[in-house]
């Protein structure tokens, strides 16, 4: 046997020596670590009960519907030093009441839908999970139906129907949308205030092929008005509409125009259009190819680029889980100081802008302004012939301004 | 064989020896960086409302003239459509933009520096910046893969005085040395790049070319040299403490807040009022252009103390 030599000993010695030490030391650490470890799951679970918590500040439940308790934006504004008035849309939350149902199943309510519930569904006034299978805890309604695209149209009918049942003096219009649209709802407002619930109009990404009037995208979402809805449940229950295919939106489509509902145009009045079958990045950047369906599918003329989107865009399609956040950075949060958008809305009939003089004034009020505040779930009937009512008890009526 | 275990029984000793001396070594590195990390840079927040409130209107437009800004953005040919991304999106908004490339391009204009070192491409772009800024007193560099609301930058140094040495943008410490961090923007007023001017002559303390082996980044040679000169990086933030300049980009900030902040997402996230953020890419920056410029809820208003007005001859805004 050949002996090593006394330096290649001491090497060998010194290697192991020093990896003997390093393992010894790593096991010392993370023994150390370990207790660590423990504290950081008691604190996980004094986050989840905190969830709980303000999870009861931001909706009443109602046996399986979420009421929004109050517009997002009272709740954010004290921890923002910037000057927010938000006048305008809390007088809109209170006449132009939606009710938004989200198409969704169990599988995905911890994947997608638990995103749509934290960001946009919290600016509707009324909110309903629809699913095959009753979630207490989520909520979600169980509609007795199975999962997959067959059913599509089947949950549209029943969650439409349930809605009617449930909410219909709730709400002034009722939006479907699925767990993978992002609504901005307070858009969706400016859109429905110039017309009433009492006429009988659905409004969506209109769409021409199959149908003489079109019908609405699906994926896009589509929102009935009262009268809409009511003339759905009617054709149900005297067989003029039926369950004719599963391709949800235009079977919804056909039976709107078989029970006498128009088609309504959604675009701004700029004529771009407010309601997207896909996301914004791709209506922004994307170049479709000529044979792709969507150019022959289009109702009103396509526009690629930066007139695809109004400033006031109501909804965006197979948005993902991150997608929801950012569009609710975008939308509610991230903005440009001083910044004069070049497309000031036109304001919907019956409702006034207050001049900046004004609001400076009652500036001091707002604190008070947001205790006076809260959701009107009873309706005066002939709202369009109503001025609209002082925003707070202290000032008169708000200067109108004609536009 | 006895003079063999021996030498062994001696190499593992010293190896142990090795191993505790490095690992200790090494906590005491991590430890003294993470204590001297906090707060040894200064913070620069926006002007509050009341001291906004506080000036006259004549004053007030006074401001909104001096906070002009005078953008740097350095591209290279290589990235090409990334610096037309940034032409057609963010700067159309600075009030005066100008492009500084390594090597000329056929495809677009820019002031052609001739210079494929970093640091001395960063100086010469600093140099013609200083002596063609005409009236404006702050200035902006930028590298093509950031995104700049200008708008929120004005906000931030609208009450500061470009004749004060301002060296700002999201402030880290790598050793000793505070310096403004690259890919989240870097702005300069009018006295810090005067000084950096000075600065620039002397070869000894902030030579043109560096000819070790190993060099440093070019915003940290830009942070020694103006720490010559007495200027000082500073942290952009917002009253929460949010930094206002992102290295990261909004996609990443908000994945890391779903994890972080599972319930809280967006306000545990991003700041109202960024500034900055980096790494974006082409179509994420045409995004962002229609979330800051276009997109937003009716009914929403704000009645800022200042009015920017949209750019001319353009669509995307």
């Amino acid at each position: 046997m050949k002996t090593l030599g006394p330096r290649i000993s001491f090497y060998a010695g010194f290697v192991v020596g020093t990896f003997t030490l390093y393992v010894f030391l790593r096991q010392l650490w993370f023994e150390k670590t370990l207790p660590m470890h423990q504290v950081t799951t008691l604190a996980r679970i004094q986050d989840y009960q905190q969830q709980l918590e303000e999870e009861k500040k931001m909706w009443k439940k109602e046996g399986s519907a979420l009421f929004n308790l109050e517009h997002p934006h009272h709740i954010a504004q004290s921890t923002t030093i910037t000057c927010e008035d938000s006048r305008m849309a809390d007088e809109l939350y209170k006449k132009v009441r939606i009710l938004c149902w989200v198409m969704t199943g169990p599988k995905n309510l911890e994947t997608k839908t638990r995103h749509a519930k934290y960001t946009w569904s919290r600016h509707c006034n009324i909110v309903v999970f629809m699913s095959s299978v009753d979630d207490p805890d989520f909520p979600t309604v169980g509609l007795g139906t199975k999962e997959g695209r067959d059913q599509l149209y089947w949950k549209t009918i029943r969650a439409y129907h349930y809605a009617y049942e449930h909410y219909a003096d709730e709400a002034d219009w009722f939006l479907k949308a699925d767990d993978d649209t992002y609504v901005i709802v307070d858009n969706l407002r400016w859109i429905l205030a110039n017309h009433t619930p009492e006429e009988p109009i659905y409004f969506g990404r209109r769409f021409k092929p199959y149908t003489k009037q079109g019908y609405m995208s699906g994926g896009a979402g589509y929102v009935l008005s009262k009268e809409a809805l009511r003339r759905f449940v009617e054709g149900f229950k005297s067989k003029q509409c039926t369950h004719t295919t599963s391709v949800e939106d235009l079977a919804m489509g056909q039976c709107m125009e078989k029970v006498g509902v128009l088609a309504g145009d959604s675009r701004d009045s700029f004529h771009r259009e407010t309601f997207h079958p896909f996301v914004l990045e791709q209506h922004l950047t994307a170049k479709f190819p000529k044979s792709f369906w969507y150019w022959s599918y289009c109702y009103y003329p396509i526009s690629e680029g930066p007139n695809c989107c109004s400033d006031m865009s109501i909804s965006f399609h197979y948005v993902d889980a991150v997608g929801m956040y950012l569009m609710e950075y975008y939308t509610y949060h991230l903005r440009a100081f001083g910044y004069r958008y070049r497309y000031q809305p036109p304001t919907p009939p019956g409702y006034s802008i207050n001049k900046f003089e004004s609001w400076d004034a009652g500036k001091k009020d707002k604190k008070l302004e947001q205790k006076l505040v809260h959701p009107d779930l009873s309706r005066t009937d002939k709202r369009q012939n109503e001025d609209p009512p002082p925003v707070d008890g202290k000032d008169g009526p708000a200067a109108a301004e004609g536009k | 064989m006895l003079s063999d275990g021996c030498s062994f029984m001696k190499g593992m000793l010293l190896g142990g020896v090795f191993c505790l001396v490095l690992s200790f070594l090494g906590s005491f590195n991590f430890s003294s960086e993470s204590s001297t990390e906090d707060h040894h840079h200064h913070h620069i927040y926006a002007p509050s409302k009341d001291e906004l409130k506080r000036l006259s209107d004549s004053r007030v437009e006074e401001l909104k003239n001096q906070v002009r800004v005078y953008c740097i953005i350095m591209v290279q040919p290589k990235t090409l459509v990334y610096w037309a991304t940034v032409l057609d999106t963010w700067s159309k908004h600075c009030d005066n933009a100008v492009f500084y490339t390594s090597e000329g391009s056929k495809a677009l204009e820019a002031v052609d520096l001739n210079e494929k070192d970093d640091w001395a491409r960063l100086r010469k772009a600093l140099i013609h910046a200083y002596e063609n800024a005409g009236d404006l007193r702050w200035f902006f560099v930028a590298q093509p893969t950031t995104f700049a609301i200008i708008e929120n930058l004005k906000y931030l140094i609208l009450a500061k005085d470009p004749n004060e040495p301002f060296y700002l943008g999201n402030a880290v410490k790598s050793g000793e040395l505070e310096y403004v961090e690259y890919s989240s923007g870097i702005v300069l007023s009018y006295e810090a790049l005067k000084r950096l001017m000075t600065m620039f002559k002397d070869e000894g303390q902030c030579p043109e070319r560096t000819h070790t082996l190993w060099k440093m980044g070019e915003d940290k040679q830009l942070a020694l040299c103006l720490k010559y000169a007495g200027v000082f990086a500073e942290n952009g933030e917002d009253r929460h403490g949010k930094g206002l300049f992102n290295k990261q980009n909004v996609v990443n900030m908000i994945k890391q807040s779903m994890q972080d902040n599972p319930t809280d997402v967006v306000e545990g996230c991003c700041p109202d009022m960024a500034v900055t953020y980096g790494g974006m890419s082409p179509n994420q920056m045409h995004v962002m252009m229609f979330g800051v410029y276009r997109l937003r809820p009716y009914g929403h208003d704000f009645h800022d103390w200042l009015t920017f007005y949209p750019p001319k001859d353009s669509d995307n805004d």
